[in-house]
Formats: structure tokens, sequence, C-alpha cells
């Protein structure tokens, strides 16, 4: 019995059962919902989520916020496709893209640790920043014609799945054990917990802040290249929700805005759940205005939840 | 003996202030040095010079003889200087075995951590200094005095040849402080040398083999514990005689027969019940009973911070509502917080907006906050209760804790009190001020209020009570009258041993 109320202290096995629950509801309504196209095209989905997450939950747990994923994403996604067109190398094209969205993390870092200006406002910042550079840098339009041995990526498959999907699954995997099982990573809980406390432990706070915002927007640029080569083409309109949604799915998955708490897989079935509801509201032929109340009114669910517990204990426990 | 630490000439300079003014010490290898001054003397600024945390302006620290360089904590702890901090630094999220092996984990090359052997060490650890917890714990769930245990282990799991223990009892229970004070014998005996901050006198005599005092930012004097006593070492940590801390004996005070103020079966399932008790006009009834036993929550219950299950409370004979801290307020009841730094000041405002906190509505007129009446408001209650400051405008945050203290007894007063509840009034306050606090006490409970002090010292128990109440896991487990003070006594109920 405590070995079950323990599991279920987590957010992530309370979630896998959420999800396999609505998952096998929905499919009474809707025979296609269970079906092998449909999962694997909510995965495909999923992916632009699922990988911004990946490091917007390493911020929150640091204590930190990036507005400006997003607009990021779509700058990656905008250079990639220009550098590809203007004939260097898809790989070398893709590198150098990456390269210049973890500048704009490490602009964001510099700014955030080094200067202490506020996460929220600087990132705000950046977000409007970037997505006014996008625009100037694209004109404005939509970037079409990517060569197919860029687009391969987006669209190519392995056994009935995309790569898209594989990488997105093995990214996740790799950071949660990374962040679960390193003694590197796990200085990011130390730091969200209590910057004091890290510091007089002998952490370089700052630097550990810096390479975090550097690795959320590094993911925030994967994202923007692979959703790029999915549609074959770089859409100017694309990230401007991706923020807010990340951070609901990461808050969902067990992460709090006051730190210190989350993991990446929590994260991601948050993201995963979010997903899932939007698809099967469309499945039920629900209004697609109501998917905004929806997550919403979830996200509000879960915090609730969580300070209900909250309170519980220190209710019961006191001060002592 | 071998010395293990030697500082020379160390001079901090804050804006304004020489926080330490050239300061000179050694350290022997196993012995104990308590280090002891007023609160601003300087002795946390030294100590964290001494621990790598703040960079000396001047001076030399030695370790075995070898100079030494800290440009961060780190370097420090690797050079084998620990230091366990007056603020508790353990991250409350995480297990104890992280937080005791923090950023220490041990790790195979990839740098990934090995998790039974993190948590082999940790039980190790825990078993050798007889700590019967469970590795993987979260430390948000344990209580304030293991938190304190756990970081000096923490200290002690790098293996450091100087400890500084920086206030470590203030939070303690008297159980925990013994084992506590057993833990540091022990590693004495193993060679380990200790600076120790402590306000307690009797502390030291137990501990120290030999104590420096600090005044001002100066080395004062030092001497070995077999060669002092208490008065001395009061005398030169303020500088004057004190002759007696509690002020004029209140043992031939007359009182009224009848109760003015009465808690009848107070009850709040799993936090305190049926505690019941009274008090006279002018009486000042000492609180006291070990962490957790129960004390704080119940005076929260009284003033209606939480609502208790069962009970009733009367004041002048009336059975009073309350169903929230508003209402105590309008019934006379001031309760005096024990954390004044989080929940009774506010420290980032100055001294004049914190002064007149609880009662805004007298500084208002015709809607307009009267910025005039406010000032000379402040300066009265500044000099009146001495607050040393510079200005009325100096944020509360920059006072030491003792004016932080006079400054909420101020604001509390404001509401003209006919109950006042004190809630551990002189932690963290230096001994100077302390008397001045206990005196501000004994004036207003000979102007007729009734005063529970709960408290945790006992010498300021007995010093200062009428009669003294203990508690004992959430109940009063007994009332001691003055002709029975004795600490056994006390700490007879304290313990249950009675119960």
């Amino acid at each position: 019995m405590r070995s079950v109320k323990k599991i279920f202290s987590h957010r992530e096995p309370i979630l896998v059962v959420v999800i396999i629950a609505l998952s096998l509801v929905i499919s009474l309504f809707s025979n296609n919902f269970l079906s092998s196209t449909n999962i694997i095209s909510m995965f495909v989905a999923l992916t632009v989520e699922g990988i911004v997450v990946i490091g917007m939950v390493l911020l929150l747990i640091i204590g930190g916020l990036d507005l400006s994923v997003g607009s990021v994403m779509a700058f990656t996604g905008v250079v990639v496709a220009l550098f590809i067109n203007n004939g260097i190398p898809v790989v070398i094209a893709i590198l150098l893209a990456l390269a210049l969205a973890a500048a704009i993390g490490l602009v964001n870092g510099v700014l955030i640790s080094k200067l202490g200006l506020n996460a929220f406002i600087t990132t705000l910042g950046m977000m409007m920043v970037i997505k006014g550079l996008m625009l100037v840098v694209s004109s404005g339009k939509a970037i079409l014609n990517m060569p197919a041995s860029f687009k391969i990526i987006g669209q190519g498959k392995i056994g009935g799945i995309q790569y898209l999907v594989i990488i997105m699954i093995v990214l996740v995997i790799i950071m949660d054990l990374l962040l679960r099982n390193t003694r590197f990573m796990r200085q990011i809980y130390y730091i969200g917990n209590s910057e004091l406390s890290a510091q007089l432990n002998g952490i370089h706070v700052n630097k550990i802040k810096m390479m975090t915002y550097c690795l959320s927007s590094l993911f925030a640029g994967i994202a923007g290249v692979l959703i790029t080569a999915r549609f074959g083409n770089a859409s100017v309109t694309l990230g401007d929700n991706t923020a807010m949604n990340v951070i609901t799915a990461a808050i969902i998955g067990g992460a709090s805005l006051n730190g210190g708490q989350g993991t990446v897989l929590g994260a991601f079935l948050g993201a995963m759940f979010m997903q899932l509801i939007s698809t099967s509201l469309n499945m039920l032929n629900v209004n697609m205005y109501w998917q905004n109340f929806a997550t919403g009114a979830i996200l509000i669910l879960a915090i609730l939840i969580d300070a209900i517990n909250r309170n519980r204990r220190a209710g019961k426990k006191a001060i002592s | 003996m071998k010395e293990v630490l030697r500082i020379e000439n160390i001079v901090v300079t804050y804006p304004g202030v020489k926080a330490v003014d050239n300061v000179s010490f050694n350290l022997n290898q196993g012995e104990i040095l308590a280090l002891l001054g007023e609160n601003g003397a300087g002795k946390s600024t030294l100590t964290k010079v001494i621990c790598g945390a703040i960079k000396p302006d001047e001076g030399k620290i030695f370790i075995d003889g070898e100079l030494q360089k800290f440009d961060s904590p780190s370097i420090a702890m690797e050079k084998g200087v620990g230091m366990v901090y007056q603020e508790l630094s353990m991250v409350r999220d995480m297990s104890v075995a992280e937080n005791i092996f923090m950023n220490r984990q041990p790790t195979n090359k990839n740098g990934v951590i090995k998790w039974e052997k993190l948590y082999a060490d940790t039980k190790a650890l825990l078993d050798k200094f007889e700590i019967n917890i469970d590795p993987g714990t979260l430390v948000k769930n344990l209580s304030v005095g293991t938190n304190q245990l756990l970081e000096i282990l923490k200290a002690i799991s790098l293996n450091p040849t100087v400890i500084i223990l920086d206030e470590p009892t203030s939070s303690l229970t008297e159980a925990e402080i013994a084992l506590m004070f057993k833990t540091v014998k022990k590693l004495k005996e193993e060679g380990h040398s200790f600076i120790y901050i402590s306000h307690k006198l009797s502390e030291v005599f137990e501990l120290a083999d030999r104590l420096v005092i600090m005044r001002d930012g100066q080395y004062v004097d030092s001497r070995m514990i077999s060669e002092t006593n208490e008065n001395e070492i009061v005398t030169m940590m303020v500088g004057r005689e004190i002759k007696d801390v509690y002020g004029e004996s209140n043992d031939n005070i007359k009182f009224d027969d009848e109760y003015y103020f009465e808690v009848n079966g107070l009850t709040y399932d799993g936090l305190y019940e049926n505690v019941s008790f009274g008090l006279r006009k002018g009486e000042i009834l000492g609180v006291s009973g070990l962490i957790g036993a129960g004390r704080t929550e119940m005076a929260l219950g009284i003033i209606g911070a939480h609502k208790p299950d069962k009970g009733e409370i009367r004041l002048d004979g009336k059975v009073l509502k309350i169903n929230s801290p508003n209402d105590a307020i309008a019934n006379k009841i001031a309760y005096l917080t024990e954390d004044r730094k989080n929940l009774g000041l506010y420290l980032n405002m100055p001294i004049k907006d914190n002064l007149i906190a609880s009662m805004l509505n007298n500084f208002e007129v015709n809607g307009k906050m009267c910025e005039d009446l406010i000032q000379i408001h402040a300066k009265e209650e500044v000099e009146k209760y001495s607050i040393a400051t510079p200005s009325i405008n100096q944020n509360v945050g920059n006072l030491s804790g003792g004016n932080q203290q006079k400054v909420l007894i101020s604001m509390w007063v404001g509401i003209n009190p006919d109950v006042i509840i004190f809630d551990e009034p002189t932690r963290g306050v230096d001994v100077g001020a302390k008397a001045e606090i206990y005196k501000i006490i004994k004036n207003y409970a000979s102007e007729g209020k009734c005063i529970i002090m709960i408290s945790s010292e006992m010498p300021e128990l007995l010093g200062m009570s009428d009669r003294i109440l203990v508690m004992y896991d959430g109940r009063v487990s007994g009332e001691v009258l003055k002709e029975d003070y004795s600490e056994e006594n006390i700490i007879k109920y304290a313990t249950g041993v009675n119960v």
C-alpha cells in the first residue's frame, strides 16, 4: 500500500494512467482512435511541443522560463531554409542554424544570470526581437521549394514510423536519463530549489543557468528544423503559441513555476496529454474553439490538485 | 599542539562600516574554539571569510601553515574548511542523500550517479551518528532540528579539518542539542577542529576549550574556558557590565484572583489538544516545550490564524468569537511571531512604514496617508524603544535582530492590546538587546497587560515568568509555579516524563 502511495506521489504514473484511460474511453466513441495510423499521426503532431518542452522543463526546474522558444523555432526554420536554398550543404546548414538558436539562448542566459534581468521580461523581449528578425530575413514570406535531401528528415519513415517521432522519443529518453542520473544535470535541481544554497555548495549557478537557457533555445531550434523539413517549407506564422503550450504541458507534467520540481518524462507526458485532448476533441467533432477552454481548465485543475495536496500536508505537519 | 588554522589581520569593509577590523587568531587540532560577540560584532562575516564565501579586503588565512587564497566556498571546502550555515542550506525537494552529498554524488567515469553507493554512504554516515532516517526521505518532510543535524553531517562528509558551526542550536530541541553535542565531541576526538558561534553561554561552557571575543568588528580578547566565567564573558562582549538581565524581580507582585484571559479546551486535531490555561492582569505566563510540542500552533489558534476544532477563549469573562487574526486584533490580542523575518516584518520597507502597519487607519487623513504623522510617530517610537538606526527611513532588513524585535513590538503594541503573545522574543537577539526587550516586556506587564511568552530558552523562562506552562506533544503536560522553578522540573514535563 505504501509503495502504491509512493508511486502516485509522482506525476508520471498518474499521467500514464490518465492517458491510457482517456484513450480507452475515446476509443469507445471513435473506432479509428486506437488505429496505428491515428496513433502515429498523433505522435507526429506532438513533435514540436514534445521537443520544445524538454528544454522548457529544464528551465522551469532551474527556476526560469523562456517565452522566446516559439520565435526561435520559427527563426531557425527560416534560417535553415535560406541556408539550404543558397547552396549550403544540408548538414552544415542545419548545424549552423542550430548554433544560431543556441546563441540566442546564450544571450538570454547572459542577460538573465550574469546581469540579473527578469527572465519573463527578457525572454518576452527576445520573443519579439527574434520574431522581427525572422520576418526581416524572410521578408515576411514562407520559404518554399526545399530539396528532397532535406525533406527526407521530416517525411521519411522507418518501419512505418516517421524519423521525427523517433528523434523526439530518443531525445526525451536521453534527456530524462541524463537529468535523473548525472551529477552535472542534477545541479539544475539544486539551483531551482535554492540558488543561495547551490552557490554556497560550490555550484557555478550562473554557468549552469546560461547552459540551460542555451539548451532550451537549442531544443526550440531542433523543433524548428524538423517542422520545416516535415512541411517542406519554412512558415513565418509558426510558434506563436508554442511557449505557453509547452509551459502548460510541463506544469501538467509536474513542474512548478517556483522551480525545483519536474522531470523531462513528466513534461513530455504532459505534452502528450494535451495532444490527446486536442485530437480527441477533433475526433468527437467538438467545436475546435473548445480546445483552449479544455486545456486551460486542465492546467488550473492540475495546479489546484497540487496546491490542495501541499496545503493538506502543511496543515497536518504544521511548523515542526 | 598542532596549529591547523591561523588568520592574520583580516579586514572586511562594507559601505560605511568595517564589519571585520584587523582580526587575528589561530585554531589547534582537536580544539573547539567559541567565537563570541553580540549580533553585528562581525562573527558571521569573519566565518564567511574563512569558508571562502566572502573575500576579505586585507589579511591572510593559513591552513596547516600554508597561505591560502579562497576564491569560492568550493576551494575552501577542498582545503578542508567545512561550514554549517546559520540559515539552513538544505534543498527541500531533494532526498537526504542528495543533500548531504550535494553536488558530490558518487558517479562513474561518465558522470552517472551510482545511486546504491550514494544511499549506502549516506546510511553509513547516518548510522555513525545514530540518526534514524531513510536516505531517500525528502528533506521537506523532516523537522527543522533534523535538518540542522543533516547540515552538520553534510559538512562532516567532506572530512574537513576545520568545521565552522554558526549558531547550530538555535532551532534545536534539547534532545537534538544533546545528540549534536555528542556528535561534535566524537569528531573532536577524531581530531577535527571547530569554530563555534553561539549566543548560549551554557553551551559554550559545555563544549568549548577556548573562546575568542569580538566586538564591533574587532578582536577583544581570548580566554581558556577553564579560566573565565559568564560574567566576565558578558562584560567583554558588551563592553559594559550587565547586572541583572531580567530586571527587577517580580516575586512580590500581587495579582487579582480572577483570570482576565482564559483559554478552555482549545483543540486542533493533530496539532494541539485540550489546551486550557488562564492569566491574571499583569501576569507573565511562560510557555515551555520542545519544538513540535504545539506551542506556536496553539498561539496561532488563539489568534484565529486557523480555526480550532474545539475550545473557547474568554476575555474579562466574555467568550470571544475569533475567526481570523483580524478578530484577534479587534479583541486586543496581539501575537508577535517567532519568525519575524518572514512573518512579522516587511524587511524591504523602511522602519516608519513598518511601525504603522498594524494601524494604518490612524494615519489616514481625508483618505490620504499623512506622511507628517507617520514621521512623528516613527521618531517617537524609535526614541521610546531606543531602536539603533541612522534614520527612520532605513529598511528594517538592515537592522540587527534586537532592533528588528523592537520594531515588531512597537508595531503590535500600537493596537493597544490587553493580551500580548510573545513567541521566542529574543531569538537571534544579542545579550545587550535581550535585557532591553525583557525590560519592555516587564513594563507592559506592570501596566496590567496579560503576557504569554513562548520560549525555548530556559533561563529566560525562569527569569521572566510568574508561572510556566509546559507543553508536550500538543497537550499541557504541566504547570510549574515559582516555588518549584528549576530547569529539571520543566524538562521533565517537556520531555513527557510525567505524562
